[in-house]
């Protein structure tokens, strides 16, 4: 697939794949062997028809192929751009026992580009209305699966969103230049389109009790992602120039820092950052940072390169647009000037043990191996914990030691009558397809309950 | 949207503004704060609730016109429509029978303690209220404050009014009059708070200051608020904003909140006790 080259992309905020044309797209859907018992299909969380929408691609029957994936997955346009295919469908494919295998997230990526580009909208059937009420906490990929399915089934919707704007960390913190803000926008319009309504500056648990918002809705969905970040707790963390990568990407993504200064919140252009982690959240800081005009970028990371647990891709993108690796490498201590800026970061060679609990190989600190480097920012990527505002207002709710919402696996159900959650909030940090399977799950319990309650 | 129904500047550079919110203050508890969002390309500021009225669902604000975003909010009118007003965050005011409680008050702060000082006086308190600013022009709200007091003590820096002095000159007066407080809870600027933590740690009882951080979402999800206090790191908008001062790492606080002071073209209005 076409990219913008990496001098190029490295310093605009423009998506970096360009996608593939319909030529480009029906003859990679050709290649597929459409294989009766398509390996690629168990690789998939929410078990789209694989082989099925390819095959319509390859017939140039495009409008059919948007249909097989819907049948499964109601954002293909960003699962195309963001699921973790090489470790979900396409290493399961055949063809990549030789070869490469098919191109499966590109393709999806392709049809739904396609459908957004005609003028005529086919919509969905919605069953006769049931009167009954619906509420969705958090407008990320699980609330939004589950209020489009539910709006389909009949039933009234309102999506409320703590933000001023909605799609959860698909707007505040997936980059533009992977995953374009009118993507998740023009989702959020669709379900709109079909009924559901959107309330955003309302944060639930705060604004109105989950208790209260029981007595107006005959169910509540809980998708409310993630909480507070973490930090090292190392010495110099609350020195200016530490972000988490949460503030970090929310400033340029949900604020629109990155136009800045025709926006207003600020957002300081560093010229050497050091990013803390190696999930797909540091990937998207040292992207960010050097769109900003950095002149060096590294990624700090205390294994090696085969735990990093970013995608494939978002790591090569990120080496091939400069951002430097330092591996088997943990930070120590931020120092300071003496008005509170950071200047260097202290960090320990680490080499790695016997396997943890995790089942990757430990790292441990080797004594001595102290260095510094000069940075005048560190963005700490290293997870976040549960969002706790519901569950610290809503005692009747059972978390876990960790703060997550304990639900019944089979439905979602948690422990409260009439309440189903489902996404970060129940699995901690994961993904944005297992997020959708949850909703999907929890749409279907909710929808059973609510059809044989009065 | 939210509805403006009131926007009016009543000292030079401090503005009410009156806005329908009536889910949040069907919530509302002292000590809270919503954050505003003027619109596409401001910043989403956190500003104290000072006063609201159950009945029409409004609330009200009075903030000080620093920079960009509270310079959009000064040009609003009755009628206008802003996008975003979320709330109530932050840990309400602890409000308890304490016994002798003194409530200091300074530029925005004269209104946000408001609701502190009413509802303390509701639960039996001898509420002991002190207002400061730089000069008799500077005041508000003196009916409103003394309504709920047993005693309201005015200050001001050139003693145009009241008592001359700072926030200092009221621990002298509540040394003269044998006073001994139960607790001490003040709201206002940094320099306000940051002061009160020093002139009154030696009663050995809480000083409860509101802590001015930088905030975005007000939620608990970026950690821009963060501060050290009693060893801790906390965020202020989920923990506070409200902590004991004798217990925050000022210095680090102070170096904090100048973090974009060199990136944004503000204006330094020196209405109140000239700190930000
Ligand atoms: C920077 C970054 C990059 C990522 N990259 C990828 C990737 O490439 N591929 C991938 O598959 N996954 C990726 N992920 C993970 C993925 O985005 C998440 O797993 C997924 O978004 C979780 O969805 P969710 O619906 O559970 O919650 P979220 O997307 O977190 O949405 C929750 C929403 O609920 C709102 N909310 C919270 N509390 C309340 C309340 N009390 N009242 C009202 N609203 C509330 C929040 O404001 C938020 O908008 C990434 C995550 C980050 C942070
Ligand atoms: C919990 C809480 C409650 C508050 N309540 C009130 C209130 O009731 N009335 C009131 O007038 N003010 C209040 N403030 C302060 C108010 O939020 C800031 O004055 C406002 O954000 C400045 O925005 P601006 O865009 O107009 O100024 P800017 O142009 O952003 O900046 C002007 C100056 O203020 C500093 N600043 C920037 N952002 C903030 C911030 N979020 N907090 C503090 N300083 C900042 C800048 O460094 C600069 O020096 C409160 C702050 C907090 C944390
Ligand atoms: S495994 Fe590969 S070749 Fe077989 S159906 Fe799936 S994508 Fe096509
Ligand atoms: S303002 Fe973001 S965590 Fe407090």
């Amino acid at each position: 697939m076409p990219k913008q080259p990496p001098y190029i992309r490295r310093r605009n905020f423009n998506e970096v794949a360009l996608g593939y044309t319909e030529e480009m797209a029906v003859e990679e859907a050709s290649r597929c062997l459409d294989c009766k018992k398509p390996l690629c299909v168990d690789g998939c969380p929410v078990e789209i028809n694989i082989p099925g929408f390819i095959r319509e691609i390859a017939r140039n029957n495009f409008a059919e192929a948007i249909k097989v994936l819907k049948e499964k997955n109601c954002l293909p346009a960003v699962c195309g751009r963001v699921c973790p295919q090489e470790e979900q469908c396409e290493i399961r494919c055949i063809l990549g026992k030789k070869g490469e295998p098919v191109a499966v997230g590109r393709l999806e990526r392709f049809a739904a580009e396609w459908q957004a580009l005609q003028s005529e909208m086919v919509m969905p059937v919605i069953k006769e209305k049931t009167g009954k009420k619906v509420a969705v906490i958090g407008s990320g990929p699980a609330g939004i699966t589950v209020a489009g399915d539910l709006i389909l089934a009949g039933h009234d919707v309102t999506m409320f969103e703590a933000l001023h704007e909605p799609g959860g960390v698909l707007t505040y913190g997936i980059p533009e230049f992977r995953l374009p803000g009118k993507v998740v926008n023009r989702e959020i319009n669709y379900l709109c389109k079909l009924g559901v309504k959107l309330v955003c500056n309302y944060v639930v648990g705060k604004t109105k009790s989950l208790k209260k918002m029981l007595d107006e809705y005959d169910a509540v969905f809980l998708g409310t992602g993630a909480g507070l970040p973490w930090f090292m707790e190392i010495p110099g963390e609350n020195l200016n120039g530490v972000y988490s990568a949460n503030e970090y990407l929310t400033r340029v993504n949900l604020m629109r820092g990155f136009m800045y200064p025709k926006t207003y919140t600020p957002v300081i252009r560093h010229k050497r950052v050091a990013v803390v982690g190696g999930g797909n959240v540091a990937m998207d800081c040292a992207r960010t940072a050097m769109r900003l005009g950095a002149e060096e970028v590294y990624i700090v990371y205390r294994r090696s390169q085969t735990e990093l647990p970013a995608r494939l891709e978002e790591f090569e993108n990120a080496e091939e647009e400069g951002v430097i690796f330092h591996f088997l490498t943990l930070p120590e201590k931020l120092i300071g000037d003496e008005n509170g800026w950071l200047q260097e970061i202290e960090c320990s060679k680490m080499e790695l043990g016997e396997p943890d609990q995790s089942g990757r190989r430990r790292p441990i600190r080797i004594d001595g191996s102290e260095f510094r480097m000069k940075m005048d920012a560190c963005i700490v990527a290293i997870g976040n914990s549960p969002n706790p505002i519901i569950p610290s207002t809503t005692k009747e709710l059972e978390v876990s030691k960790k703060g997550t919402i304990v639900v019944d696996e089979s439905t979602n159900k948690t422990s409260m009558d009439r309440v189903w959650a489902g996404g970060d909030i129940v699995t901690g940090a994961a993904t944005v397809i297992l997020a959708m399977g949850a909703g999907r799950k929890a749409a279907r319990a909710m929808q059973e309950y609510l059809m044989k309650s009065q | 949207m939210f509805e403006i129904i009131e926007r009016k500047m009543i000292v030079p550079n401090l503005h009410l503004l009156v806005v329908h919110a009536p889910d949040i203050v069907d919530e509302i508890q002292p000590g809270q704060f919503v954050i505003i969002h003027a619109g596409e390309g401001s910043e989403r500021i956190p500003l104290s609730a000072a006063d609201w009225n159950h009945e029409d669902g409004t609330l009200t604000i009075v903030f000080m016109e620093v920079g960009t975003s509270t310079g959009k909010l000064a040009m609003l009118k009755p009628g206008d429509f802003i996008p975003t007003v979320v709330g109530p965050l932050g840990k309400p005011t602890e409000i308890e029978n304490f016994g002798t409680v003194v409530c200091i008050g300074g530029c925005f702060g004269i209104a946000s303690i408001f609701p502190t000082v009413k509802a303390l006086k509701e639960k039996g308190n001898t509420v002991i209220t002190i207002v400061e600013g730089r000069s008799k022009n500077l005041l508000y709200w003196e009916k409103k404050l003394a309504d709920y007091s047993d005693k309201l003590i005015n200050i001001t820096r050139d003693g145009s009014y009241g008592y001359k002095g700072h926030v200092n000159k009221a621990e002298d007066i509540i040394r003269e009059t044998g006073i001994k407080p139960d607790r001490i809870i003040a709201n206002g600027c940094m320099t306000l708070s940051y002061k009160t933590t020093q002139e009154y740690s030696h009663y050995n009882v809480p000083v409860m200051v509101m802590l001015n951080t930088i905030m975005i979402d007000g939620t608990g999800m970026c950690g821009v608020c963060r501060c050290t206090v009693d060893g801790r790191m906390r965020f202020a908008c989920v923990d506070g904003p409200e902590f004991d001062g004798r217990l925050v790492d000022w210095e680090e606080l102070a170096k904090r909140r100048k973090q974009y002071v060199g990136e944004e073209a503000f204006l330094v209005h020196h209405s109140g006790c000239g700190g930000i």
